[in-house]
């Protein structure tokens, strides 16, 4: 194993939390009543602060004097490495919903095998995040049931917005060099061993949501790599703004 | 073995071998308030892991955050390194421990007690233990004390409270989350 593994994959679950964060954070004062918009924003705050966990633990790997700020603000899209999954744009309640719960139930099944890594600084980062994952996974999984068993139009919309990101969870699941060799020194689960327990609690939901069954994934996939959609270039454009038109801005 | 860990205890003071001025060190730091929610000191949240006297009597503090999401952590941070300065130990070091995890069971029974005065029922001990997935237990009303309780959110004014309404009193009440 190296430590250019260790960078990569931290910088993957790390993006993918901050960006998945974000995304939450735009739905601030904008939610359809004021507890999901409290919710929405608790939720982001807590992926922001497993964001900063994860970039400082990389920066210090990387060894090149960057801290979490900088790895947040100063790097363009293609040095992001998040799931595909988590940058789609956030459509209606039940999209972000949905979104939402696809990933949920990937993080918490991710971090209770992290809790024991051979990596003690991230077995602790897990240890910490995978307690506030039970109540992301909680509360997005019982707005699945309540949307998919609800009205004509809730369930629709549901039944839609889990059409059009399927395409996207098979990427969580896939491995490449940087997964293979973190697996390999027992840093790592990996990921195609999460696949089992994701898709067991994915149809439990679903069942009781009364939705569609789960489709026989054909996964697009590339985020890990720096292969964004279009989506990913406007979210930063937004989060960076102050950061590149004002370096070292603080207050 | 983290697990193991998070079974300890909350450490509210300081050890039998610490000398005075760890001792002065913990009185400063009952004096740091949560800012959100100000009946609670940081030492009885058990956010104070260890206070130690190092070389040159610089001293050293590990502080463990709460909830990640908690916006509230540096500004904890920068009022524990001034209650410090203020009691004579200038250029104290505060240190932030993510592991072993903080968990709700780590507030000290004093703690636990202002909470419930001051109208937020407080977090049911075993957090380590608790499945959260599971049905909650019913959370009891700080006002009335009534069991018969509803959650109104799981998410609450601050990332560390959801939101409850009684069914007996009828008034809405925040119980801190239990992690």
């Amino acid at each position: 194993m190296t430590d250019n593994a260790l960078f990569d994959y931290l910088l993957r679950l790390g993006d993918t939390s901050l960006v998945l964060g974000h995304r939450l954070s735009e739905w601030c004062g904008h939610a359809p009543e004021l507890e999901e918009d409290v919710a929405l924003t608790n939720i982001a705050l807590d992926l922001v602060g497993h964001a900063r966990l994860l970039l400082s633990y990389a920066g210090e790997v990387e060894g090149q004097g960057r801290d979490e700020d900088a790895l947040a603000f100063l790097r363009d899209v293609y040095d992001y490495r998040n799931h595909l999954l988590v940058e789609q744009p956030n459509r209606d309640f039940g999209h972000t919903i949905a979104r939402q719960f696809l990933h949920d139930a990937w993080a918490l099944e991710l971090y209770e095998k992290l809790m024991v890594s051979a990596d003690h600084r991230l077995a602790g980062i897990a240890a910490k995040a995978v307690k506030e994952k039970r109540y992301h996974l909680r509360h997005s999984g019982e707005w699945v049931v309540r949307l998919g068993d609800g009205t004509e139009d809730s369930r629709a919309r549901m039944a839609d917005a889990f059409d059009r990101l399927w395409r996207f969870t098979a990427e969580m699941f896939e491995a490449d060099a940087v997964e293979q060799a973190l697996a390999a020194a027992g840093v790592a689960p990996d990921p195609a061993s999460l696949r089992p327990a994701w898709e067991a609690r994915v149809d439990a939901v679903l069942a009781e949501a009364t939705l569609p069954a789960r489709p026989a994934i054909i996964g697009t996939s590339g985020g890990r790599i720096g292969r964004h959609g279009e989506h990913l270039g406007y979210l930063l454009a937004e989060m960076q703004f102050l950061q590149r038109a004002y370096p070292g801005a603080t207050w | 073995m983290i697990a193991d860990l998070a079974a300890d205890q909350g450490v509210w003071g300081p050890g039998p071998g610490d000398g005075a001025a760890v001792g002065a060190a913990w009185e400063a730091l009952r004096t740091v308030m949560d800012p959100e929610i100000p009946v609670l000191s940081v030492v009885d949240l058990g956010m104070i892991r260890g206070v130690e006297a190092g070389e040159g009597g610089r001293l050293r503090v590990r502080l463990s955050p709460t909830y990640s999401g908690c916006p509230a952590t540096g500004i904890i941070a920068l009022e524990v390194a001034r209650a410090l300065d203020a009691a004579g130990f200038p250029n104290a070091e505060v240190v932030t421990e993510v592991a072993p995890p903080w968990t709700t069971d780590w507030i000290s029974p004093a703690g636990l007690d202002r909470l419930r005065e001051s109208g937020i029922a407080p977090p049911p001990r075993g957090a380590g233990k608790r499945a959260l997935v599971a049905p909650e237990e019913r959370i009891a009303c700080p006002r009335c004390g009534s069991t018969d309780t509803e959650v109104i959110s799981a998410f609450g004014s601050t990332a560390c409270k959801a939101l409850h309404r009684c069914r007996s009193c009828l008034e809405p009440f925040d119980s801190f989350k239990c992690i």
